[in-house]
């Protein structure tokens, strides 16, 4: 058995040198052990005697040497042994390293990726913090690394700073720059860095303010900053509150954004119009094909109250204008029984396509499934957003699932206000065709007299809300 | 109003500067300050000094010089109608942050955009006094990336270019129809020609740097550029094809993408599931795709369902369900591209494979060690004892290589 001493713990010249020999010498790696400093020596381990080969060769190819030099940082205590488990393995097979799928080359990668992903980690998670003497400025920063990495990257600050005065603190190993040259000492503990730095404050400012709460993606964070190096990053402290507070501050974002949709003054007329052009080209499903063409909503931008119907019919597609046909008609009636103003009403449909089967000469209506209802709730959800009515009615089962964005039963939902999403109320009740179909005299009668109570609620919660 | 210190108005125009996606950091030329002389280096790779809850990395302070703005658009939270708190930064205080920042090793550098006060000349200005302080006074070599105004004179795009490593100039909308709505002010045309400008000034920089040596370096990290997602009626294919176009007609580095957020629809309040977010993350994965994978927007395009990338797979996945015919993939004999149609191979693996096949004929176990999760891949490959049969042609394949939905949380992703 032989025993290799290396001075330090990233000692890569020392284990070169003795690598190279034992490999000379044949000796198999079963028969190496490998100690850093002051370790106690194997009890069995004679010393390395090492002969003196200077004139013998051996030659590795050079993407091994940077892996070794990678590796030799790991703090795994077997990263020599494997090593020189590789040297040998090379000197059969110089191509050994382009094999990636062999286990010994995956475990090296994999502790060449740990060493690098440290080292990198280091380089964004150090904080200096600054310190005033008599006779300087100094930055100083404690930080600790899960490898032996000091020495290896301690040259990355060294160009970032070099008009700065700085040292990094660890347990290990302590760097230090004077704007000529660097230094290592030994460990240190916690204590020995500053305490705090008044920029700090401002930092934490600004980690808390660049922080979108309406986008959580608490794991992706852990993922590339683990917790083990919160603990000496000033701004993490905040993150616990961070996480706690979002919800509240989307939602007060949510509101910010609607209530300046609501100021947008000029601008709102000028979108609506826009939103209406954008539609004609909506590709978002395929009823656009068949129809003669888009029925947007009408009515004036600020209108209180907006009524919602299915999708246009014959005369409708016809026309370009919703509720014009037979049920519009019918609706037109009752708006005036009750006395709501249709030319102050914004009138939209969930759908904004005619949807029908040809059957001879005529073209029937076809109820938009829901798909076709979800497609077009997107044209539906601006009109809202613009309008921003204070009561929004959906006629028909259609209209309330395109409101509500779930299928709702009329019988159930009917006669009651609904808060919507931004507050505003929403009632549900039925379509103006239905009350043309029903046949029995007596039953279309009730349902009609329904209807025109389910308006008047409507109109008076309008009045109430305005 | 009263005056607000550097701190507050810290909070609110870094507050008004998160609905920028990039920070990224990459890209540019190699300096650094180990002469003694400068403050600050670029390494080639950036690095995220931190990252916030949002899972969004912190490498650059990025922030508005002010959310002042004369402009109007819809999809902007500082918008010239809405009520959030305005402020604004001195040159010098701009200037101050960053160097006390970087010095303390919190970022990489500086984002500065800004809102149009005044005139988008009068702002331009303002912007690249920041950055010609940073660099000649300061002699700061760290990165600094400016979003420009399309608007303004050409001659201060052409300065921006000489301080900054990165220029922007925000596409906002993948369809003019969506600009013309929401950004009523903003013109489709003028953004393309100043994005043509500015790629012409690239690369006559690059070419007068072969030429001589003294020629100053411009914009070393090129342009890039910014579309807003889901706030007009783009389909992913729409902004695909546009992407495409965006970095084939002005040589961007990149396209990113911004979930238009906070959306005020159901939604954000019922947040049982965010499409919105999700989407955002699926175009950028077919933007990887067409980058780094070798796919043709029109095979993206294809991946797609009515225009529509689907939010439970990824791209990849998707274009492998429906172009089972190319599949299963010889591990130990197909050529590169066909390894990097496999989903679940990625770019790292892909080489792996290639530089092992040389030495051993590749079995199941050996990908094994080369990839993420075999178990993914192992439909759509054949090696050495292993042959997928008829996995690949079963309808419900899809149902075997995704996992099942898990109960959404209240704040995932």
């Amino acid at each position: 058995m032989r025993c290799v001493t290396l001075e330090h713990e990233e000692d890569f010249d020392g284990w070169r040198t003795a690598a190279r020999a034992l490999a000379l010498a044949n000796v198999p790696p079963e028969d190496v052990t490998w100690q850093v400093g002051d370790t106690p020596q194997d009890l069995f381990g004679d010393e390395a005697v090492l002969e003196d080969n200077s004139r013998a060769t051996l030659t590795v190819p050079k993407p091994f040497l940077q892996l070794a030099q990678s590796v030799i940082c790991h703090s795994e205590r077997e990263r020599f042994a494997l090593l020189y488990r590789m040297l040998l393995r090379l000197q059969k097979n110089r191509e050994a390293l382009q094999d990636r799928a062999d286990p010994l080359r995956k475990r090296l990668e994999e502790l060449r990726k740990s060493v690098a992903r440290d080292i990198h980690k280091m380089r964004a998670f150090v904080r200096f913090r600054e310190v005033q003497t008599e006779d300087e400025t100094r930055f100083v920063a404690w930080f600790e690394p899960e490898h032996h990495i000091v020495r290896t990257n301690a040259p990355f600050f060294q160009r970032r700073f070099a008009s700065m005065n700085w040292s990094i603190l660890t347990p290990e190993l302590c760097a230090h720059w004077d704007g000529e040259t660097l230094s290592f000492t030994e460990g240190a503990t916690k204590a020995d860095a500053p305490a705090g730095d008044p920029v700090e404050e401002t930092w934490k400012t600004y980690f808390a303010s660049i922080f979108n709460p309406a986008r959580m993606k608490v794991k992706a964070m852990t993922a590339e900053m683990p917790k083990k190096y919160w603990k000496n990053m000033p701004e993490s402290a905040l993150i616990p509150d961070m996480i706690a507070g979002a919800r509240a501050r989307e939602m007060t974002m949510v509101q910010t954004s609607r209530e300046g949709i609501a100021r947008a003054g000029d601008n709102r007329a000028k979108s609506l119009s826009a939103l209406r052009e954008e539609a004609e080209g909506c590709r978002r499903c395929d009823l656009w094909k068949p129809a003669t063409q888009l029925v947007f909503g009408e009515g004036p931008v600020d209108a209180a109250l907006m009524l919602i119907g299915e999708q246009p019919g014959d005369q409708e597609d016809l026309a370009g204008r919703p509720f014009v046909g037979p049920a519009g008609q019918l609706l037109d009636r009752f708006l005036s029984d009750v006395g709501i103003d249709r030319s102050a009403t914004y009138v939209t449909n969930a759908v904004k396509h005619f949807k029908y089967e040809q059957r001879g000469k005529r073209r029937i209506h076809s109820k938009p499934n829901g798909g076709e209802i979800d497609a077009c709730r997107w044209w539906l959800t601006q009109e809202i957003d613009l309008v921003q009515p204070k009561v929004t009615v959906a006629l028909g089962a259609s209209a309330a699932r395109a409101m509500l964005g779930k299928t709702v039963t009329i019988s159930k939902t009917r006669g009651a206000a609904i808060e919507l999403p931004d507050g505003s109320e929403g009632w549900v009740t039925v379509h103006p065709s239905y009350l043309l179909r029903i046949p029995d005299q007596g039953r279309a009668e009730e349902e009609r007299a329904r209807f025109r109570e389910d308006l008047a609620t409507v109109k008076a919660r309008v009045a109430a809300l305005t | 109003m009263a005056q607000l210190d550097t701190r507050e108005k810290l909070a609110i125009l870094a507050d008004a500067a998160k609905y920028d996606a990039s920070c990224a950091s990459s890209g540019t030329s190699k300096r650094d300050s180990a002469g003694g002389k400068g403050l600050g280096s670029t390494e080639g790779m950036g690095i995220c000094h931190a990252y916030a809850p949002d899972g969004r990395c912190i490498s650059l302070l990025k922030i508005l010089l002010t959310n002042s703005c004369i402009f109007d658009c819809h999809y902007c939270i500082n918008r010239k109608s809405s009520n959030v708190r305005r402020a604004r930064f001195t040159v010098e205080e701009v200037v101050q942050l960053t160097l006390n920042f970087y010095k303390r090793n919190y970022i990489e550098g500086l984002f500065l955009s800004s809102g149009i006060i005044r005139s988008s000349n009068y702002t331009m200005e303002q912007i690249v006094e920041i950055a010609r302080q940073l660099r000649e006074v300061h002699d700061f070599r760290g990165y600094i990336h400016l979003k420009t105004i399309p608007d303004a004179d050409p001659e201060l795009m052409r300065a921006a270019g000489l301080y900054a490593d990165r220029v922007s100039i925000n596409v906002e909308l993948p369809t003019t129809n969506g600009l013309k709505r929401l950004a009523p002010e903003k013109d489709g045309g003028r953004i393309e020609g100043a994005m043509g400008g500015m790629k012409t000034a690239i690369e006559d920089g690059r070419d007068a740097k072969k030429r001589y040596k003294s020629a100053p370096k411009y914009a070393p990290a090129g342009q890039s550029t910014q579309m807003i997602v889901g706030a007009d009626a783009a389909s992913d294919g729409d902004i695909i094809v546009k992407a495409s176009s965006l970095y084939d007609r002005f040589h961007m580095r990149r396209v990113y993408y911004s979930a238009f957020s906070p959306i005020p629809d159901a939604s954000a309040v019922l947040p049982l599931k965010s499409p919105p977010l999700m989407r955002e993350h699926r175009l950028y994965q077919s933007d990887w795709l067409m980058r780094f994978y070798g796919f043709q927007p029109r095979e993206v395009v294809a991946a797609t369902d009515d225009g529509m990338l689907p939010l439970d797979i990824d791209p990849k996945l998707a274009w492998a369900l429906k172009f089972r015919d190319s599949f299963p993939v010889d591990i130990n004999r197909a050529p590169r591209e066909m390894l990097l149609r496999v989903p679940g191979l990625g770019t790292k693996a892909v080489g792996a494979i290639l530089s092992s096949r040389r030495y051993r004929n590749l079995r199941l176990e050996d990908v094994a060690r080369l990839t993420q999760s075999v178990r993914k891949i192992r439909p759509f490959i054949s090696c050495v004892g292993w042959s997928p049969g008829r996995t690949t042609d079963l309808a419900d394949l899809k149902a075997l290589i995704v996992p099942k939905r898990e109960q959404l949380e209240l704040f995932a992703a």
